[in-house]
């Protein structure tokens, strides 16, 4: 740790402010060249706190920078998390607001875990977040920066709550033991045209990795994923710029389509 | 055509000896650069008929630049298609001899075989699913007999579309049980996830590429006959293999396809 308690606090609510009025801020990695990781985590808390003293309520949480490809841009080898919050979730075929809701949103192609068992790591195997896991459903991460052109490091995106913008979830939800989720491809398309694919091996070599990863990381500081949480695994084909006008569709073999347009 | 049959032959001989000695050559474009397409199918062909002539079989058809983004890349609207041999048929679990290519390269692929005839002009995607025997995963091996892989698409096509061989999986299954456009694919390369995909990537749908196939061959009158093993593109990124090299390819209901490269 690096950062005052002072300085920690104001990261954070410049961060708020930032997400309210729509606007970025420098990098603050520049602004901080000696900002640490866990400086970062206790920025993105004040962030949240701000939020959740505005009324908004913790619904579920994201893992982020799961792909190699992520990884070696932001020159790490594990996996980031940010918070989700009922202001962030739309339903399948809703419309989002660009211009009233985000500043630079990206689309990416997940698969959402909907727990119906707490998970209370560490020491969380993989056949335990099955045994938790209530359905898995077709999902898009829209995931935004308050950073100016996505200029991020990876302790910028940790203390912007891992880059979270809104997700959509899909429409339909799947017994995971009905579906392969390492094989299971994805097909993301925009205005209807195919944009990308990948299959779950994409995320950590299984989604079921990343929701595993997530829970024994945060059971060490003693936060355990709740049951009736969405847990979003990580991406699994390369996030998409989009602006209003947008219709973004995706399907994944096995499980179901999500589809959302942006205004 | 603006190439005579005798510069055809001699361009067939040339393009089939650099595959036969594994050395590679310059693009042929640069000698020729008025070729058009059917003087680039005419070389194909010629390098088809010298290997029948030989005894060889051909063992099936295969298509390429199958993605949207390689068709912009290269500035077209068409995908290419080339032809495939026994010797370069593979089985899930072979070993394969690294010295018989040049610069091998690997993408993972759904594969088709046909029941009934297929005929264009015409032919969709309709009759294609009515058409299709099983499916399969398969993994096709590229290897350009142009050094580096540097070639345009006219040369490309002389080349057989790069075509070196490939391996079969051994799980089929009927076009009703899975779902091509969503079925997922994980390449892994000495244990590693290199690549991901699904059968989108392919057109849309694989099936619209063996349509397409079908009606690329009737401009030159041929059909895909009954019986006919089609390798419908590349739904992976290429990727370089090397001596030593064991890839594991899985596929969403069709199993996976293995090999090691010795």
């Amino acid at each position: 740790m690096n950062l005052t308690e002072e300085r920690i606090l104001s990261c954070g609510n410049t961060l708020y402010d930032c997400l309210r009025e729509r606007r970025t801020i420098d990098p603050l990695t520049d602004q901080e060249p000696g900002i640490t990781i866990e400086d970062a985590y206790r920025i993105s808390l004040q962030l949240l706190q701000r939020r959740l003293d505005d009324g908004e309520q913790i619904i579920g949480k994201k893992i982020g920078v799961t792909s190699k490809a992520v990884m070696n841009m932001l020159q790490v080898n594990r996996p980031d998390f940010g918070y989700l919050t009922d202001r962030m979730v739309y339903n399948n075929g809703d419309e989002i607001p660009i211009s009233s809701d985000m500043i630079q949103p990206r689309a990416e192609g997940e698969i959402a875990f909907i727990l119906k068992h707490d998970l209370n790591g560490p020491g969380i195997t993989n056949a335990e977040v099955l045994r938790a896991t209530e359905a898995v459903m077709p999902c898009f991460e829209i995931v935004d920066s308050r950073i100016t052109d996505w200029k991020i490091k990876i302790q910028d995106t940790i203390a912007d709550n891992a880059s979270c913008g809104s997700f959509v979830l899909g429409d339909r939800a799947v017994d995971p033991r009905n579906v392969d989720l390492v094989t299971c491809g994805m097909v993301h398309t925009k205005n209807g045209e195919v944009v990308a694919t990948g299959a779950g091996a994409a995320a950590l070599g299984s989604p079921v990795n990343c929701v595993a990863w997530l829970a024994n990381t945060l059971g060490e500081y003693g936060i355990k994923l709740e049951a009736g949480e969405v847990i979003l695994s990580g991406s699994l084909v390369p996030l998409h710029p989009v602006v209003p006008g947008d219709s973004m569709g995706l399907s994944i073999g096995g499980i179901g389509n999500a589809a959302v347009r942006f205004t | 055509m603006t190439l005579d049959q005798s510069t055809i032959r001699q361009l067939a001989e040339h393009l089939e000896n650099a595959e036969l000695n594994r050395q590679p050559v310059t693009k042929i474009t640069d000698d020729h650069p008025e070729m058009d397409w059917e003087d680039a199918y005419a070389i194909q062909y010629e390098i088809r008929r010298r290997k029948e002539e030989r005894g060889g079989r051909t063992a099936g058809l295969k298509m390429g630049l199958t993605s949207q983004a390689k068709m912009r890349q290269m500035g077209v609207s068409e995908p290419v298609y080339g032809f495939l041999t026994d010797a370069g048929s593979y089985g899930d679990g072979a070993e394969i001899d690294t010295a018989a290519f040049i610069h091998p390269r690997i993408e993972a692929e759904v594969a088709v075989m046909t029941k009934s005839e297929l005929a264009g002009p015409g032919c969709n995607i309709g009759q294609v699913l009515q058409a299709v025997d099983f499916v399969t995963g398969a993994v096709e091996i590229i290897d350009s007999r142009y050094e580096n892989f540097r070639f345009d698409l006219k040369s490309v096509i002389a080349d057989n579309t790069s075509a070196a061989g490939f391996v079969g999986g051994s799980v089929m299954r009927g076009v009703d049980a899975v779902d091509l456009p969503t079925l997922g694919v994980v390449m892994e390369k000495n244990g590693e996830v290199v690549e991901t995909g699904a059968g989108a990537a392919v057109l849309g749908h694989p099936a619209t590429s063996v349509a397409m196939l079908a009606n690329m061959l009737a401009a030159r009158s041929e059909v895909i006959p009954a019986g006919t093993f089609i390798m419908t593109g590349g739904i992976t990124a290429a990727v370089a293999v090397d001596k030593g090299d064991t890839i594991n390819v899985r596929f969403q209901d069709l199993g996976k396809v293995s090999f090691r490269m010795v």
